[in-house]
């Protein structure tokens, strides 16, 4: 091995016998786990597995219970705290699900929040962020929507605006909770495409997905959360398969194929 | 949303309306002075009776009124932040009640002016103190035990402040309704507040972007770089301490630190500049000053030689604005 291979270079997040836990529940145990820039991750799990709470320990929200974690190279959760948060909110991006909005606020200035970790203290947004905040509104099909009153937003229309913010925020490692929801089936495709296009130009990304087909159609890589901490990890051929997937939601699925795609059917 | 420039032009625009203000201020009142008394008081040239008036009585009064304007609407809006409500006040977490305790009491023991406003700033640190380290508790910080912890201890303090006016003698009572419901009367210099004013806007201003990303939520503002439980205890302690001052300087007066950030977030986003705090904090200030300086000059004025107790004339001038305005923009909505 050389300096210039790939798997030498600095992983965009590092897990090295982590575990997680909450309220008495072990979400993973012993975690060891490399994300490399240009990799593509889902995670699937039982509701309750604790899919969420691993992606937030991942994004640094919370602190893990064991074991190390790195991302861009910095330890979590001291990283996302003090003086290099800012750093961290470059370095990775966290679309969480959805919460309300006490206060009145347009799509614009609601995308140009994700600009701020790119901002110094007295700046004030450019001509350069509004550029790239109306380019993520254009990718996340709310080109015309700029001015609207985001309260006037439907929920679906509000998700792709929580993802626009992510997109102007140009994270490395982008941690996408549950990115379909509330999203019809055209927008659930054209979201998952954005997402690996970013993928292709180098980013990293590890999504919280339900729909295993999805998962396999999108992702070269998944993370199998059993429930008990038990986890499986590697290339989505070999982990999405209908046999560990009838363990792992405890129903039996059997695969189907159209036009060369995997699918996953409950019997 | 405004840009930097734009943001300048209007508090240049609301600066010159505060001096429009002041300049009333000393200008009104049962002695009357020309426009010449009033500069030339200003420029420090001439004696009389007149210029006695306005440096001796009518300036400090005005300036403490301005700083207490101010300090009130920027702890009001950024308690708004803290609590990620727009109904949250200065007084919602128990800083007011802590202080009228201390006035209280301090009046009925018959202690001097100077005392009874330590006794104001010692009762409101104390309710701050009490409501941070309960609600600090798991160190978790969340808006429903903060809120919950101050409500509770504002009650308390409600009760107390209710047992010492019913023990009061009846002479003692007019001096103590005064002081609850705000009364500029016995202001006794205006520069500890306007510097701790200057002060806390110098001091929130820089962290004005983490305050925008604070009020749409701690995930979303954790994910993006703000440092969450720092910045709200930040926040916590620097409302506090403005509210503090604000109700030693003249009591509680109300409505100020509900209203003024609240109708100008309204204003802002009538004219399409969103809730930015950059732009929100420094106009509060500058309206809220203003708006208690135009409101005291009435309350010396209207009733004239009586006096009226401003926090009552600060209502009944603000609820009906404050019921158009929000009347307004739900037509607008449909």
């Amino acid at each position: 091995m050389n300096a210039s291979d790939p798997a030498m270079e600095t992983p965009v997040l590092e897990a090295m016998q982590l575990e997680v836990s909450i309220g008495g529940h072990q979400v993973c145990r012993n975690l060891d786990w490399r994300v490399g820039s240009g990799e593509s991750w889902a995670i699937l799990g039982r509701n309750g597995a604790g899919k969420s709470t691993l992606l937030s320990t991942l994004a640094g929200l919370r602190a893990q219970q064991g074991g190390r974690l790195n991302v861009a190279g910095l330890p979590l959760p001291q990283a996302s705290r003090g003086a290099g948060a800012r750093a961290m909110a470059r370095a990775r991006g966290f679309l969480s699900q959805h919460q309300m909005d006490p206060f009145a606020s347009t799509v614009m200035e609601t995308v140009l929040v994700g600009r701020h970790p790119h901002l110094g203290r007295w700046d004030w947004e450019s001509a350069a962020d509004h550029r790239l905040a109306s380019a993520a509104l254009d990718e996340v099909d709310l080109g015309g929507f700029a001015e609207r009153e985001v309260q006037s937003l439907s929920g679906g229309e509000r998700q792709r605006l929580a993802v626009a913010l992510l997109l102007a925020q140009e994270p490395q490692l982008f941690l996408l909770d549950e990115p379909l929801t509330h999203l019809d089936l055209s927008h659930q495709v054209s979201v998952m495409n954005l997402f690996a296009r970013r993928a292709t130009s180098g980013a990293a990304i590890v999504a919280v997905l339900h729909d295993p087909g999805f998962a396999a159609r999108y992702c070269r890589q998944a993370l199998l959360l059993f429930g008990d901490g038990e986890w499986m990890a590697g290339p989505a051929a070999e982990v999405i398969t209908a046999k560990h997937l009838s363990r792992l939601y405890g129903h039996p699925l059997h695969e189907v194929q159209v036009d060369g795609r995997r699918w996953f059917v409950p019997r | 949303m405004p840009t930097r420039r734009r943001a300048l032009y209007i508090l240049a625009a609301l600066l010159g309306l505060a001096l429009l203000s002041l300049l009333i201020a000393l200008g009104a009142g049962s002695v009357p002075v020309s426009a010449a008394d009033v500069i030339g008081a200003l420029g420090g040239e001439r004696d009389g009776l007149a210029v006695e008036v306005i440096r001796g009585l009518r300036l400090p009064r005005a300036l403490a009124a301005f700083a207490c304007g101010g300090l009130l609407a920027l702890a009001g809006a950024l308690m708004q932040v803290l609590l990620r409500n727009p109904l949250a006040d200065p007084y919602v977490l128990g800083i007011s009640g802590g202080a009228s305790v201390g006035a209280l009491s301090a009046m009925l023991a018959g202690l001097s002016l100077a005392l009874m406003n330590i006794a104001a700033f010692a009762g409101a640190l104390a309710a701050m103190l009490l409501v941070f380290g309960l609600a600090h508790g798991d160190s978790s910080w969340t808006r429903t035990r903060l809120l919950l912890t101050g409500v509770i201890v504002a009650s308390g303090c409600g009760a107390t402040v209710a047992l010492i006016l019913s023990i009061t003698p009846e002479d003692g009572l007019r001096g103590m309704l005064f002081w609850l419901m705000g009364d500029l009367a016995h202001a006794a210099s205006p520069w500890l507040a306007l510097i701790v004013l200057a002060l806390g806007l110098v001091a929130t201003l820089p962290f004005a972007r983490e305050l925008n990303l604070l009020a749409r939520g701690d995930t979303l503002a954790h994910a993006l770089g703000v440092s969450v439980n720092q910045v709200k205890r930040g926040i916590y302690v620097l409302a506090s301490l403005l509210t503090a001052v604000a109700v030693t300087t003249a009591g509680s007066i109300g409505f100020i630190g509900l209203v003024v950030p609240h109708l100008v977030r309204l204003a802002m986003i009538r004219m399409g500049w969103g809730n930015d705090q950059r732009l929100l904090l420094p106009a509060s200030v500058l309206a809220g000053g203003s708006l208690l300086v135009l409101a005291d000059t009435l309350a010396r004025t209207v009733v004239a030689p009586q006096q009226l107790p401003v926090g009552v004339l600060t209502a009944l001038l603000g609820v009906p604005v404050f019921l158009i305005l929000l009347g307004r923009q739900a037509n607008e909505r449909q």
